[in-house]
């Protein structure tokens, strides 16, 4: 995902039917795990990974009597993700109690936030190739995650892990204002980007630290009303919901076009078929018979702990991007890509910083990105590490080698993370950059092309060429090609 | 509201208590006044009232974000009618 560009201009997603013209509407409801060390209202821990049920205590695994207390660092967090948002901050919010049976859900309802959630309406900018599009942000609100059920482990049972039962989730929920699946992965990648900024989630989601519920609907071309929804429970990758959402939509638009209506529901999206299925199970889903948790007293937040929280914010992806074109002279496209990933900004800025700043931007848009993808590794995993990548610059930026030869030291470096000094000591790969020393190459060939040189003196300019590439074969591509201009030139006339 | 057969059935199955055919009228009968005696609040005009979460007037209390319970799977499991060493065990349940 690092560095990977976005081919096409953002057009509307449509869908041409046998009548008319559908365009598509997405919204997401975003779930977020808050990074904390313990859960929302127990002490049990959430690190991922544990054996089954040891990271259970007995409120997360709803024995009777036991009562919640929250955690006031997931609140903060929680503000935290909401300021990221420019949203607003509730002062008064309220936990709810969300009704339904499920073998993971131990007290048969989720603690949720409803009525009153202690973030309500923000905003998220998306930086798309032609340009930047606002998507509106209704509500953000802290809830429990339930357990893990387990199918595959029994031909006849399902097995349920309580650990991730009770950890802290942050619900973002959308407007309706997405358009098209590249504006779906933009806003996904955005506010991963946000959150991971602000270290608020780690946006892991092979460990399913984000997951989406995705409503599509659609309606004809030019309408102002809404069509019908259908949510997908439980999307958990990015690719997953662009097919979950192209299936969902076309199967809407061929239901209308049928004559037939769209059924507000709840579906599932079948990875292995590609398909979307309604969850009959989930018939009465809507139903929640929400009410306030009488086990917890409604929250009022300080003004001065918001305002201490806001004080502290970290320094978020848009404004980092305006400070980096502005500091590195850089275009608003490079600086997307460079502030995409907290880490990636942090490299370049680490090299920009001490050396020169437009060799640093190009050699990690272009070589050290190349090199992730064709690797398919983070950043922080390159063995190329920004000290490295400084050291390289500055071996061409002084002249010890040329950019051509500091191509074979990287494929080097990326291989073995090798020493840039060591690799071009080693390999004897220092630029010739005595002019005495190219003179004599030069002399030599003047004298052995003499009639090349007649045929240059009378004219024939493109010839210069030919006697840049004669000095640098003799010189084993060591010459330094600026140098070599210059001899060539004065000894030419 | 009125209540009728088919809300028992309802609030029945979201609540997943099995009840006899045979009890629904009296029940459905039941409901219905112990309705009407609540919708008695409905005279009074609420508003510009606020709904109450909570009669103490209190702050939440809350913890600090420490580790300090859970690896107590034994206990968990302990009262579970059908486990094995790591998991609650129940019947199969799978879209």
């Amino acid at each position: 995902m690092v560095g990977k560009i976005m081919s096409k201009a953002t057009a509307k997603y449509i869908i041409n039917g046998e009548k008319g013209k559908w365009e598509v509407v997405i919204g997401l409801e975003v779930h977020a795990q808050v990074t904390s060390n313990s859960k929302l209202f127990s002490g049990s821990s959430t690190k991922f990974g544990a054996d089954p049920n040891t990271q259970v205590s007995l409120v997360d695994s709803a024995f009777p009597g036991m009562l919640p207390v929250i955690n006031e660092f997931c609140i903060e967090q929680a503000i935290k993700t909401g300021l990221g948002l420019n949203a607003k901050i509730n002062h008064y919010s309220v936990f709810d109690r969300k009704n339904y049976f499920y073998a993971d859900l131990p007290q048969g309802y989720q603690i949720s936030q409803y009525k009153n959630p202690i973030v309500g309406e923000g905003e998220i900018t998306l930086d798309l190739p032609d340009g930047t599009k606002k998507i509106g942000i209704e509500r953000l609100h802290l809830e429990q995650d339930a357990g893990k059920s387990i199918h595959d482990l029994d031909p006849s049972n399902t097995f349920v892990d309580l650990n991730r039962s009770g950890v802290a989730l942050m619900e973002i929920v959308s407007k309706p204002d997405l358009r098209s699946l590249e504006e779906v992965n933009a806003y996904v990648k955005k506010l991963r980007s946000i959150m991971r900024y602000l270290g608020t989630c780690d946006g892991n989601m092979q460990e399913g630290s984000l997951r989406a519920d995705v409503n599509v609907s659609v309606r004809k071309e030019g309408d102002v009303d809404l069509g019908t929804r259908c949510e997908i429970k439980n999307v958990n990758s990015i690719k997953f919901m662009q097919m979950a959402i192209t299936y969902e939509a076309k199967r809407q638009v061929e239901a209308l076009e049928s004559g037939k209506k769209i059924d507000q529901e709840t579906r599932l999206f079948d990875i292995k078929r590609n398909e979307t299925r309604s969850m009959r199970s989930k018939e009465d889903a809507h139903d929640y018979r929400y009410f306030p948790d009488p086990d917890l007293l409604p929250l009022h937040l300080d003004k001065k702990l918001i305002e201490k929280i806001k004080k502290n914010l970290p320094e978020l992806p848009d404004q980092k991007k305006e400070r980096f074109i502005k500091q590195y002279s850089l275009t608003s496209y490079e600086a997307n890509i460079l502030v995409s990933e907290k880490e990636i900004s942090v490299y370049f800025e680490e090299v920009a910083k001490k050396s020169d700043k437009k060799l640093a931007k190009n050699w990690i848009i272009g070589e050290l990105f190349a090199s992730l993808n064709e690797k398919n590794i983070s950043i922080s995993d390159s063995l190329v590490t920004s000290k490295k990548m400084c050291q390289l610059i500055d071996s061409i930026s002084s002249g010890v080698i040329s950019g051509r030869t500091a191509k074979d030291v990287f494929e080097i470096m990326k291989e073995t993370g090798e020493d840039p000094k060591k690799i071009i000591e080693t390999k004897g790969l220092q630029q010739k950059s005595d002019p005495k020393e190219l003179e004599k190459i030069i002399d030599k060939i003047i004298f052995e092309n003499k009639d090349k040189v007649d045929q240059y003196k009378s004219g024939k300019d493109k010839l210069f060429g030919f006697f840049v590439g004669q000095v640098m074969k003799l010189s084993g591509g060591k010459a330094n090609p600026q140098l070599v201009n210059e001899i060539l030139k004065q000894k030419l006339k | 509201m009125s209540i009728d057969k088919d809300k028992i059935k309802h609030i029945s199955k979201l609540a997943r208590i099995l009840v006899d055919e045979k009890k629904i009228n009296g029940l459905t009968k039941d409901l219905s006044s112990i309705f009407k005696f609540i919708e008695q609040l409905n005279e009074l005009n609420t508003d510009k009232v606020e709904p109450l979460s909570s009669i103490l007037n209190k702050p939440l209390r809350s913890r600090k974000d420490e580790i300090n319970d859970g690896k107590i799977r034994d206990q968990i499991l302990k009262n579970s009618p059908q486990k094995n060493d790591k998991f609650f065990v129940v019947p199969k349940v799978i879209e």
